[in-house]
């Protein structure tokens, strides 16, 4: 009877699951998508105290000390988490998405050590495809785990260096061997020594694997890893007879990879490119095709073509969160709206840490969704429109992207915001961008820099439209 | 690896195959406004593996299994838990122009 229960409940929680995850891809009902899965995972973690009904006669003495572990590893790794979670600024969400996925792909290969160490006790009988889903989740868990905290780290500025050497990939791929050659091992003969060799080459390949990736790219790092921990819970599912945790994971896995595999495209690089080019380097840059000067122009002045103008378009990047400028610049497009012009937000995909961020950035601030844009809706609208005013962006609005095939962003989609009548771009110094590029819009002849932080700016701006209303 | 559900290697393939399609084509067709809490949301979806690591915890015999069993249950709390606040966070923020109706 109990076991139906939980049966039914594991059931109840893949189907809220998948309609859950369908509303979260409209924004209308992206909330109540979240609820949904919510309510799903509640149930199921409740049910699954309906194991204890059927647990095996060696683990009945154990019964109550495991009860007593279950309740407080619940308490104390859930109660961190909600705390940790409800603190975190939104400028760091990606890191602690990071962080949570590790977590996840710990606690499969965690799942798949009990039961490799159920083995050690004697029941042998146990079939050797499951044994190899099980190592494999187990892996795959473990390189998610430790690659998800460096990649954790590197965002959250904690480990600012990328390791690279002669011969990286050489060497990862021996100790991928060599993993798997413990995992054989450990399999062949379980023993707590073979595990803990086992599991402890597979945390180090993680790490390996992830540590020459420079930080623009952990975006894509970190979807990678989500889909990895959606692939072992799958896996663990298998060995555990689970068919909740069976879906969910492959549901997340194959949805992992097609993000993963969106963001890259976003970049312009493939997923192999991501993972094993030396892209970030400090390049010698090619300068050739830099004509023209940079003109500075006030901030005030800026703002008063911007008031009596009839479109802009506002382009922001990661620069605009750093400097926690979002509000500001928000009530700077309030006042301009309010003169009559019209004002959209375009987006570039990879705007921010993560696809999306930006918008989640701007969501923070009150903009509704409906004035933001994408790339592909609004780049052909640059060319009719007055003033395009750009705000801690560079590297995706630089036409070096279509023009330069010497340029390491040659081909990446970018925003066309140097198609605008007028470019104001704010920036704190002439430096270039997060890919080491100088930047050719800057010369045009129809752009501007307005120099200072972007708060500050920001501020000026609106200062002098409240001036001129006054 | 003992439970009573005994499933075939075959229908755990069709599982497999069907669970990834509707990965697939559930995110296919998401605004690239979405992608930050969609990964995110998705994050929270494979906190499931609790369930797995409670199983494993019950299940468990020695003083080792119930250490990586608690490290497992925490773990994977931490996931779900951490996964959902942060994605209802991030889409409790969206919201539309004044005025215009929720479709």
């Amino acid at each position: 009877m109990i076991s139906i229960l939980v049966d039914v409940s594991g059931f109840a929680a893949a189907l809220l699951f998948i309609l859950g995850m369908k509303r979260m891809a409209s924004p209308a009902t992206a909330v109540h998508g979240i609820w949904l899965t919510g309510i799903g995972m509640v149930a199921a973690v409740v049910a699954s105290f309906g194991y204890l009904s059927a647990i095996p006669v060696e683990a009945r003495p154990h019964t109550l000390t495991n009860v007593a572990l279950a309740l407080t590893a619940l308490a104390l790794g859930g109660g961190w988490a909600w705390w940790r979670g409800r603190r975190v600024a939104v400028t760091a969400m990606p890191q602690m998405v990071a962080l949570y996925n590790g977590m996840g792909g710990g606690a499969a290969a965690a799942v798949a050590a009990v039961e490799l160490m159920a083995r050690d006790g004697g029941e042998a009988s146990v079939g050797v495809l499951l044994l190899v889903v099980t190592a494999l989740g187990a892996l795959i868990g473990s390189i998610s785990l430790s690659g998800s905290i460096v990649a954790w780290a590197k965002l959250d500025g904690r480990l600012e260096r990328t390791f690279r050497f002669r011969g990286q990939s050489a060497v990862n791929g021996s100790v991928l061997l060599l993993a798997l050659g413990a995992a054989a091992w450990a399999l062949a003969d379980p023993s707590q020594l073979s595990l803990a060799i086992f599991f402890a080459v597979a945390l180090l390949l993680g790490v390996l694997m992830t540590v020459p990736i420079g930080g623009a790219d952990m975006p894509v790092v970190i979807s990678l890893y989500n889909a990895f921990t959606g692939l072992a819970v799958a896996l663990e599912g298998y060995a555990l007879s689970n068919p909740a945790l069976m879906v969910a994971g492959m549901m997340v896995g194959s949805a992992g990879t097609l993000l993963t595999l969106l963001m890259a495209k976003a970049m312009n690089r493939s997923l192999a490119n991501v993972l094993f080019s030396r892209f970030g380097d400090p390049v010698a840059g090619s300068t050739a095709g830099v004509a023209g000067h940079m003109k500075s122009v006030d901030a005030r002045d800026a703002a008063l073509t911007m008031r009596y103008a009839t479109t802009v378009i506002v382009v922001p990047g990661y620069g605009l969160a750093v400097a926690q400028a979002q509000a500001k610049l928000y009530e700077l497009v309030k006042l301009l709206q309010t003169a009559g012009v019209a004002v959209r937000f375009a987006i570039h995909p990879v705007a921010g840490r993560m696809p999306g961020h930006m918008n989640v950035l701007l969501a923070e601030a009150g903009v509704p969704y409906d004035l933001i844009d994408d790339m592909e809706d609004i780049n052909d609208s640059f060319k009719s429109t007055d003033v395009a005013i750009v705000i801690g962006a560079n590297d995706v609005v630089n036409p070096a992207a279509r023009t330069d095939k010497a340029s390491p962003i040659y081909g990446m989609p970018i925003l066309n915001a140097d198609q605008a009548r007028q470019v104001y771009v704010v920036k704190r110094g002439q430096g270039k961008g997060y890919a080491g590029v100088e930047n050719l819009l800057f010369y045009q002849d129809n752009c501007a820099m307005v120099y200072g932080d972007a708060l500050a700016v920001l501020n000026a701006m609106v200062q002098a439209i409240k001036e001129q209303a006054a | 690896m003992n439970d009573a559900l005994d499933m075939g290697w075959l229908v755990a393939v069709y599982l497999f195959m069907l669970a990834a399609f509707t990965g697939y084509e559930v995110i296919s067709r998401v605004p690239s406004i979405l992608h930050t809490p969609l990964m995110s949301g998705s994050n929270f979806i494979h906190g499931i593996v609790v369930v797995g690591a409670l199983h494993a915890l019950f299940h468990a015999t020695t003083l080792a299994m119930q250490v990586v069993g608690f490290l497992g249950v925490a773990l994977g709390a931490a996931n779900a838990a951490g996964g959902y606040v942060v994605t209802e966070r991030m889409l409790a923020m969206f919201k539309p122009s004044a005025g215009r109706k929720e479709p």
